[in-house]
């Protein structure tokens, strides 16, 4: 029996990690994997290195390269000298100090926020950091991860811990079963479009409810990416068989007789059934419907069967001004409806929607179709693993057939790091999770965020389209 | 690790960037992004505003003769709204800036700063107001942010500052810079390690 009082998953990760409490009142707080990236690490080395400190905990260290990598080609040296540059620097800090790099050549390089579960390395009830705030993708697992600035990732890689704020959890429960056509992308977007995306400021988001029981890991890994756009730092999904079947045999999980020991201290680490909270929200699953943004926020975001506001009806002047700015950018006429609207680009990838279920799904309904003449569409695995695994079903041929650009591993035009970019005031239908004013590398540029399923209906068609009417509905319905 | 210099006051002339809602990409643009340091972001704030698409300086308070000396940076209302990466505070302080006085900040903007020792703090409107005007009349005018009494002087004027109390006592103290806190716990650091099977057994870091 625990003779403890009844905790939450957060409560008894961050307990487990607290080395200390500093004397501003923060927690020092143990960091048990520090996934690193080509942004947003070479400074961090740099501080390290005036200040003459090593690398902590290199073997807890991990790092690949996404941002500024071509996905066109994965060829050295890229055209793109300060990219060039990025990547050595990467590699020099990296066998300098010891620490793993899943470099292009490896076969494993991928979007840092794939490569960690790919890998094995998120594992439940672990502490994970990045400096990147999409490092809430790792919460999939039961794990308490979020991002970074780069002095606290100095910190890291000096400490292997961090000054940190305790946070308050709200627990999200989904209940009941989801609408065919519906998929995870379209569970986060409405839960952001409910609470706001400042709603998730202060807190942790707990995901529960037969909804994410029932999701796979990357379905639930789509919807903890996306907690930052919500406004919370971190969110997570409780450990159960789900999580330990998708690590098992995974490169760094646990093998053996140090896998059974590992399941059941994960096991342990789930919320307990009568357990606190800070705050409770309860969807119903039925009133979730194919979602779309229709402005410069991910929580401007309606049905594909409504209309955008109108911003005569706001109900104060800083929404109204906020919907007009909107409005303003995406060419939108206030009160029209959101399907219908003229596509340009259509954008698949990201580390929100480009693991292997999301071009399984997305291939079977694309099948013996072609997009349209006036749509560009690319195709970006998340990971070399990824593409790879997509290449031996023949998905990309799929893909290529239909008349998508089939591409190399990288962020690609989720942001404007890299030669794929909007052009103008091209409008983008996207997988991806940022829909702000030039976000996709053009200052006049837009973006309508949308599932993957969504994003072929919108190639197809040219237009915003509600896939459920285009597309057959499979058999079993993903969750 | 040397100790971290105590800021109890910043003095210096100041420079006027006026506009609410400055967001971090208009502080240092997003190309500039693509480095490896921030050694060279010091020139790089406001690029977009203070040179034109050929490199050739536009009128603005940064380009005016004087202005590199300048330690004080002031501008509105929620200033350095955008994205949680450092580039901004760290072009800010490249820059020669030791304290920046708004109408109000970002969170994450006004975190970034303070780990860099760079106090905000914010005046009321009217005061913020005035504080402008003296130093766009006078831009010779000493300025003196003062973390300990919590205040701004140009020149005459006395105008009240906010400045939270946990920022505060962290510049007060010399501790804005968790790193040389966190590297004393080095044995608890390797204890709670152990514990959680993060080292592999009798393996020390
Ligand atoms: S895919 Fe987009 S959101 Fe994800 S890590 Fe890359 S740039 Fe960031």
């Amino acid at each position: 029996m625990n003779p403890e009082r009844p905790k939450n998953l957060y409560e008894k990760v961050w307990d487990a990690h607290a080395v200390r409490e500093l004397p501003g009142g923060a927690t020092q707080l143990l960091i048990g994997a520090h996934m690193i990236h080509e942004v947003t690490s070479p400074q961090a080395f740099g501080m390290l290195d005036e200040l003459d400190l090593p690398v902590r905990m290199p073997e807890r260290t991990f790092a690949t390269v996404d941002h500024i990598v071509p996905t066109h080609s994965h060829l050295e040296p890229f055209e793109d000298p300060l990219a060039d540059e990025m990547i050595r620097a990467l590699r020099r800090n990296c066998d300098r100090h010891g620490v793993t790099l899943f470099d292009l050549a490896s076969g494993r390089q991928g979007i840092v926020h794939m490569v960690g579960p790919e890998q094995g390395i998120t594992q439940p009830g672990t502490t994970i950091v990045c400096g990147d705030s999409h490092t809430s993708t790792h919460g999939a697992f039961g794990a308490i991860a979020f991002g970074i600035g780069t002095s606290q990732v100095r910190d890291v890689l000096a400490t292997q811990t961090l000054a940190m704020q305790k946070l308050k959890v709200r627990r999200i429960e989904v209940h009941g079963e989801l609408p065919p056509g519906v998929y995870a992308k379209d569970v986060i977007l409405h839960i952001i479009r409910t609470l706001g995306v400042n709603g998730g400021i202060g807190y942790a988001y707990e995901y529960a409810g037969e909804v994410f029981d029932r999701m796979s890991m990357e379905e639930r890994m789509t919807v903890c990416n996306m907690s930052i756009e919500g406004g919370a730092r971190c969110g997570y999904v409780n450990p159960d068989a789900t999580t330990f079947d998708y690590l098992k045999g995974r490169p760094y999980a646990p093998s053996g007789a140090a896998w059974d020991e590992a399941v059941a201290r994960w096991s342990a680490l789930a919320s307990d059934p009568d357990c606190a909270y800070d705050d409770l929200v309860r969807i119903d699953a039925r009133e979730i419907a194919p979602t779309v943004t229709w402005g410069i926020h991910p929580g401007q975001a309606i049905s594909i069967d409504e209309s955008v506001p109108d911003p005569a009806h706001a109900a104060d002047e800083a929404e109204r001004t906020s919907i007009e700015e909107a409005l303003a950018h995406m060419q939108l006429r206030p009160g029209a409806p959101i399907a219908g609207t003229k596509v340009d680009v259509a954008f698949f990838g990201s580390c929100t929607n480009a693991r292997l279920s999301d071009f399984v799904e997305a291939a079977r309904v694309l099948e013996g179709r072609t997009v349209a003449d006036s749509v560009q569409a690319i195709a970006v695995p998340g990971s070399q693993l990824v593409k790879e695994e997509c290449e031996r079903r023949g998905i990309d041929a799929i893909f290529r057939a239909a008349g998508f650009e089939w591409r190399e591993a990288g962020c690609s035009m989720c942001l404007a790091m890299n030669p794929d970019k909007l052009l103008g005031d091209q409008l983008c239908a996207s997988t991806s999770n940022r829909n702000f004013k030039g976000r996709q590398g053009s200052p006049t540029g837009r973006t309508v965020l949308m599932s993957p399923v969504m994003v072929m209906a919108a190639a197809v068609t040219g237009h915003v389209t509600d896939a459920r009417s285009l597309f057959a509905q499979p058999q079993e319905v993903p969750a | 690790m040397s100790a971290l210099e105590k800021v109890r006051a910043v003095r210096g002339t100041a420079v006027v960037v006026p506009g609410n809602d400055i967001d971090t990409d208009r502080i240092v643009p997003a190309r500039f992004l693509k480095c490896v340091t921030f050694d060279a972001l010091g020139p790089q704030l406001f690029y977009d505003e203070r040179y034109d698409a050929d490199g050739a300086p536009k009128p603005h308070p940064l380009n005016r003769p004087g202005a590199e000396r300048a330690r004080i940076l002031i501008s509105g209302m929620n200033f350095g709204c955008g994205s949680s990466r450092e580039h901004a505070p760290q072009s800010i302080h490249k820059a020669g800036f030791r304290a920046v006085i708004a109408g109000s900040f970002a969170e994450i903007f006004f975190g970034n700063a303070t780990t860099l020792g760079v106090p905000c703090v914010t005046l009321d409107a009217e005061d913020l107001a005035a504080l402008r005007a003296a130093v766009e009349a006078d831009p010779e005018v000493e300025v003196e942010v003062d973390v300990d009494a919590r205040q701004v002087r140009a020149g005459e004027h006395l105008f009240p500052a906010h400045l939270p109390d946990g920022a505060r006592g962290a510049l007060l103290e010399g501790r804005w810079d968790p790193l040389a806190e966190l590297l004393e716990a080095n044995e608890a650091i390797e204890a709670a390690a152990h514990r959680l099977g993060y080292l592999p057994k009798g393996a020390s870091a």
